[in-house]
């Protein structure tokens, strides 16, 4: 998932005795799975709601071409670069789709981009931890990847058709970047002794910033309470984190690899692992901006805006030019 | 020379003007001025790197020495490589790439059109495939070069900047030497020389529409493709590329 900590009305679920009539007519279209469209009446905190959701979702696809644009120019062989670079393509097309479904809701893509680059919105704080050698292409692939499928298959359902049908098209692509990740990681893992232990680094640095990308506990968040009511979020952060342990382990073992805890046992009673939490405190302040790679990631992107102006002003005058020119010459 | 030696020298020629330049390209990777570009390189770079696997990979087959594509892309030096001084350019700004983009589409649809009748089968089936993505390339990067050249103030005097600093890298696309000869004799390629006037023709349309003007013609700089002398910038391309190949020998990834 690469929208953490979004907040919502911040007032708790709305009860029956507090709605209107127009909030409890959509409250009962959302309970009977319909999907709402960008026409139709939705009360303000939805609409706010999804726009923080799905813009900072767009925005995490955006500055995750980043971490793995970083090795582009070094991957080992040509059918690696092609890959990774289709990989890296998929993301901005991802942040393509997410900034459409977000527009619908009455917001600009130049607009959340202004408030990527000054930091009033944010982006997943995965991505600012840095990518330091070519596993990491895997870790990103098999763990951030593996974690973010793991909310956006159930959010496919999720009751804004915009943002549930671009999650599909996502979907398909993500399960491959997972599987290619692996698939790195498996060549790392059975190779030489200086690949394996690069393997090993990779999921040693990224295993705890991976379950950060869950966010804390959410069980008594009204913010998360609300999202749910709404279906715009469909799990809990901890049943995800705990999906998504589950599921990890065990290709860990099979790649040969330790998982980084010492708290990890399998628990028969819960039917899944026992694990040890990641640093809370780290997480907030890598989302306050003092995470090891956040100045960098935004210096990037707020370099690239401002370096692009001149194309983008000098494509504009152009179709300018050229409308211009046709209505003279009607 | 046999005529396999200049055909492996010619595929050498191909795929390493492919590789140079995807390679270039995938420098954008997240940092283009809009969200549509960014794409629109990528996608770029992605089928010249699909280029370069058949191209080295057909001529990794004419030399027979057991070589790899692999090989040939990231375990030569400088000097054994064989691609236009245009392509190892720097990327600059986004101005002069779409303006070096252009200068080498403009070429290489001609060139891949003319190779889609060669003698030689298997090069003939890999310029059918390339030439269909050349052709969307250049209209790509035609429309780009019109639309800043012909957009603001500062659009146009960083276009025309890039045109004026990378035209004397034009004239090489169309030297020839023995290899050309020998191609040319066998019906593999067309003589370079060949493909001059209708490139002219492609310059003098869009630059026009661009409201650029040609520079005066300056020595053409050569030494690219018979590797003879490339520019110190291609030195520090295959530090990057290369780095892994060269610091973990014989580990496969």
């Amino acid at each position: 998932m690469y929208a953490q900590m979004v907040k919502s009305t911040g007032k708790g679920v709305m009860s029956r005795a507090d709605m209107s009539p127009e909030d409890a007519a959509f409250q009962d279209r959302i309970d009977a799975g319909e999907k709402i469209e960008p026409k139709d009446w939705m009360p303000e905190g939805y609409r706010k709601t999804l726009i923080r959701q799905i813009g900072q979702h767009a925005h995490s696809e955006i500055v995750g071409q980043l971490p793995e644009g970083n090795w582009i120019t070094r991957a080992p062989t040509l059918e690696r670069k092609a890959i990774l670079l289709a990989k890296v393509q998929d993301e901005a097309g991802h942040g393509l789709y997410l900034y459409g479904a977000a527009e619908t809701l009455g917001i600009s893509r130049d607009e959340m981009t202004r408030m990527l680059l000054d930091g009033r919105m944010k982006y997943s704080s995965i991505f600012n931890y840095p990518t330091l050698t070519w596993a990491d292409m895997g870790a990103v692939g098999w763990l951030v990847d593996g974690a973010a499928i793991m909310n956006q298959v159930p959010l496919q359902r999720t009751s804004f058709g915009p943002y549930s049908r671009a999650m599909i098209r996502i979907c398909k692509e993500e399960s491959f970047h997972q599987r290619q990740g692996f698939d790195i990681m498996m060549k790392m893992a059975k190779g030489t002794p200086q690949q394996k232990a690069m393997a090993q680094d990779a999921l040693n640095r990224f295993w705890f910033p991976s379950l950060m990308m869950f966010g804390p506990s959410d069980k008594d968040s009204v913010h998360s309470a609300q999202s749910m009511a709404w279906r715009i979020k469909m799990n809990t952060n901890d049943e995800l984190r705990q999906k998504f342990v589950d599921q990890t382990v065990p290709q860990a073992d099979y790649l040969g690899l330790r998982v980084p805890d010492e708290n990890l046992k399998w628990n028969a009673d819960k039917g899944g692992y026992d694990f040890s939490e990641p640093d809370w405190e780290e997480f907030f302040e890598v989302l306050k901006g003092n995470g090891p790679c956040n100045v960098d990631r935004l210096a990037a992107r707020n370099a690239a805006w401002d370096n692009g102006a001149w194309v983008r002003d000098g494509l504009m005058a152009h179709a300018e030019k050229k409308r211009a020119r046709k209505t003279a010459a009607e | 020379m046999s005529q396999d030696q200049a055909l492996a020298e010619f595929l050498l020629r191909m795929g390493d003007n492919t590789l140079i330049l995807g390679h270039r390209t995938s420098e954008w990777c997240g940092h283009g001025p809009a969200l549509e570009e960014d794409i629109a390189l990528a996608n770029t770079a992605l089928d010249l790197i699909g280029q370069t696997q058949m191209w080295l990979g057909l001529a990794a087959e004419v030399q027979g020495q057991g070589k790899t594509a692999d090989d040939l892309a990231f375990l030569r030096d400088a000097w054994e490589f064989r691609n236009l001084l245009l392509v190892e350019m720097p990327n600059g700004d986004f101005g002069q790439t779409l303006m070096r983009q252009f200068l080498f589409d403009a070429w290489h649809v001609l060139q891949l059109r003319a190779l889609t009748s060669s003698s030689d089968a298997r090069v003939a089936a890999i310029a059918a495939k390339a030439v269909k993505e050349a052709t969307y390339h250049l209209d790509r990067s035609a429309e780009t070069v019109i639309g800043l050249g012909d957009g603001t103030e500062e659009s146009h005097a960083r276009m025309q900047a890039a045109l004026y600093y990378l035209y004397p890298y034009v004239g090489e696309m169309f030297l020839s030497d023995a290899v050309d000869a020998a191609l040319v004799e066998a019906g593999i390629a067309p003589d370079p020389a060949s493909l001059r006037a209708e490139f002219d023709a492609t310059l003098a349309r869009v630059l026009g529409e661009a409201t650029l003007t040609l520079p005066a013609a300056r020595r053409a700089r050569g030494g690219g493709r018979d590797g003879k002398m490339h520019t110190e910038h291609l030195g520090h391309l295959l530090t990057t590329m290369q780095w892994m190949q060269r610091a973990y020998p014989g580990a496969t990834w």
